[in-house]
């Protein structure tokens, strides 16, 4: 099943910011967790998510920091601030009013709870 | 890994720095992401061409995620003015450049303060009027700071010693010309303030030409540089002093109710410091800044050019239809002077920005215009003056302005004539460039003959 890149757009904030907020990580590695944890359904451009981080450490969700990797290149980890534990309840709070929303609407018409999360 | 995804990334890495959006760091941290995931793909039994090939697929065209970047933070297609985080060598060595400027700044600028307040007086404590020597040797100062800066930047180069000695012998033999010819004591001033005040900088101009382009001086495109360096250097100098001036009115708005004896040590000292330091760090900020923005003299040469161009042409047909209506003064070959200088720099300039091919665009048929109009105007100038020359004689002042005024003629003569020449397709545009840069060194070396040997012929009498 191929995701709605409008989709994966909105959904890729919270994403990144949850993974981080597990333990500090790099782009490669953050990528890795979204591919295992969806199971490889979800995927964007590699490249795409660069910009993101970045704009994420302006917003003051993310630190970054330049550390390095065991073969000893240079790499820059990311970790969350304060700010980004906030906006992750947020975020939360708002995924949850879109899904059950949708879950009321589908089950009206008889389908099954789709996104089960019905409060 | 090995050398084949190495020159593979390299490749890569070069094609990243072209779109100005993505930073040294985020090429960096790409990069990174590159070689990880090269790295699972080759412990996947990947060959390194595949591996490589995988890896940049996945991570997404170059133009997308730079077009990204610059979506995230708009104000990087303004090219960043800021300097860098000195954590690349790059700007690390800019910075050093930057040191360099103000030490050697600061030291001209101490001199300068020392022989102005030695000769003409400390503020408030006025010892005299100076000699128009002394004056010579302050405009001298921030030209001297300028060709060191430019001769320490390039120290590392071959040719080093030799560099240093022909960079500095016309700065030395007009110091020495200043400090023992006539203008020193026995010459007490008149029109000789302005005329050496304002030629000896022009004169010096061949030091920093020297230093500049070194052993290479005879070589056409790197004259050609050293003449948009110069344009660049003038545009950022322009900058800086604004923004000065304005600071200093601010200042001394601020300053004078509290404490109205500091005013004049803060025009002396403190803009005169301001305005010395402000010279190599100019050219400090010309090549720092190189690669980063446009250059902004071939902009300014494209605007004015066709402006300046009706204006000659407009004001030789006035000439022509009703003539002079009063003849034309002796003071207004400056005037002429200086239209001359303009016009030339702008087709200096324009020609600084174009390619190799013929020229018949626009812009070279309004040069060639402007340098017709400037000429005809020029003409008409010298002809009254000559006819008249009996009632004027002749003064230093005369001499000097005449002197630049008819090498300016020659120089635009055989331009124009270039120009319509490579307009018909006779003559590639190299001819016009080599021209134009093989006459270059006349104006500083004219300049040195007013400040060297006019005193001599006009200051005995």
């Amino acid at each position: 099943m191929r995701i709605d890149k409008d989709l994966v757009a909105a959904v890729a904030t919270p994403l990144v910011l949850s993974i981080v907020a597990d333990s500090p990580s790099y782009g490669y590695a953050i990528l890795a967790r979204v591919r295992e944890l969806s199971a490889g359904e979800l995927e964007w451009s590699d490249g795409m998510l660069y910009p993101l981080l970045h704009r994420l450490e302006e917003l003051g969700l993310l630190t970054a920091e330049w550390g390095r990797s065991p073969e000893g290149r240079r790499r820059k980890y990311y970790s969350i601030t304060r700010a980004g534990t906030r906006a992750i309840a947020q975020q939360r709070a708002q995924w949850s009013t879109v899904t059950a929303t949708l879950d009321r609407l589908w089950q009206r018409s008889g389908g099954q709870p789709v996104l089960g999360v019905t409060p | 890994m090995s050398a084949v995804l190495e020159t593979r990334i390299a490749e890569w890495r070069a094609q990243l720095r072209v779109p100005t959006a993505i930073t040294a760091e985020e090429a960096e941290e790409l990069e990174g992401h590159l070689r990880d995931e090269a790295a699972v793909l080759l412990a996947a039994g990947l060959d390194e061409d595949e591996a490589f090939l995988i890896a940049i697929r996945r991570l997404g065209a170059i133009d997308a995620i730079s077009a990204e970047f610059a979506r995230t933070n708009s104000a990087r297609l303004w090219k960043q003015l800021v300097l860098p985080a000195p954590t690349t060598p790059d700007s690390r060595s800019a910075l050093t450049g930057l040191w360099w400027a103000l030490g050697i700044g600061l030291v001209a600028a101490a001199s300068f303060q020392l022989l102005l307040g030695s000769v003409i007086g400390w503020p408030g404590a006025t010892t005299g009027p100076g000699t128009p020597a002394a004056y010579g040797l302050l405009t001298l100062m921030p030209v001297a700071a300028l060709t060191i800066w430019l001769l320490v930047r390039r120290r590392d180069e071959a040719s080093g010693r030799r560099r240093v000695l022909l960079a500095l012998t016309p700065i030395l033999l007009l110091t020495i010309g200043l400090a023992l010819g006539p203008l020193g004591p026995r010459i007490a001033g008149g029109e000789w303030f302005a005329l050496v005040a304002l030629h000896a900088p022009i004169a010096a101009w061949l030091s920093v030409g020297l230093a500049d382009v070194g052993a290479a001086w005879r070589d056409v495109p790197r004259r050609m540089d050293f003449v948009r360096f110069t344009g660049e250097l003038a545009i950022y100098f322009t900058l800086l002093a604004l923004g000065g001036g304005v600071l200093f009115g601010l200042t001394s708005a601020i300053v004078a109710p509290l404490a109205p004896a500091a005013l004049p040590w803060l025009a002396q000292v403190g803009l005169g410091s301001c305005a010395v330091v402000a010279v190599p760090v100019s050219a400090w900020l010309v090549t720092a800044k190189q690669s980063i923005i446009e250059n902004l003299a071939p902009v300014l040469a494209r605007i004015f050019l066709p402006l300046v161009a009706l204006v000659c042409l407009g004001a030789a047909a006035l000439y022509l239809v009703g003539g002079a209506q009063r003849g034309f003064d002796r003071e207004f070959m400056i005037v002429f002077d200086v239209l001359l200088v303009l016009v030339l720099g702008l087709v200096l300039y324009n020609l600084s920005a174009r390619g190799t091919g013929r020229a018949t665009g626009f812009f070279d048929i309004a040069g060639l215009l402007a340098i017709f109009g400037a000429l005809v105007l020029d003409t008409m100038l010298l002809l009254d003056l000559i006819d008249r020359v009996g009632d004027y004689g002749w003064t230093a002042n005369r001499v000097a302005a005449l002197g630049l005024n008819l090498l300016l003629v020659v120089v635009l003569a055989v331009a124009a004539a270039l120009s319509a020449l490579q307009l018909g397709g006779r003559t590639p545009i190299a001819a016009l460039e080599r021209w134009l840069m093989s006459t270059l060194p006349a104006y500083s070396i004219w300049a040195a003959v007013v400040v060297l040997v006019l005193p001599l012929v006009f200051g005995t009498g």
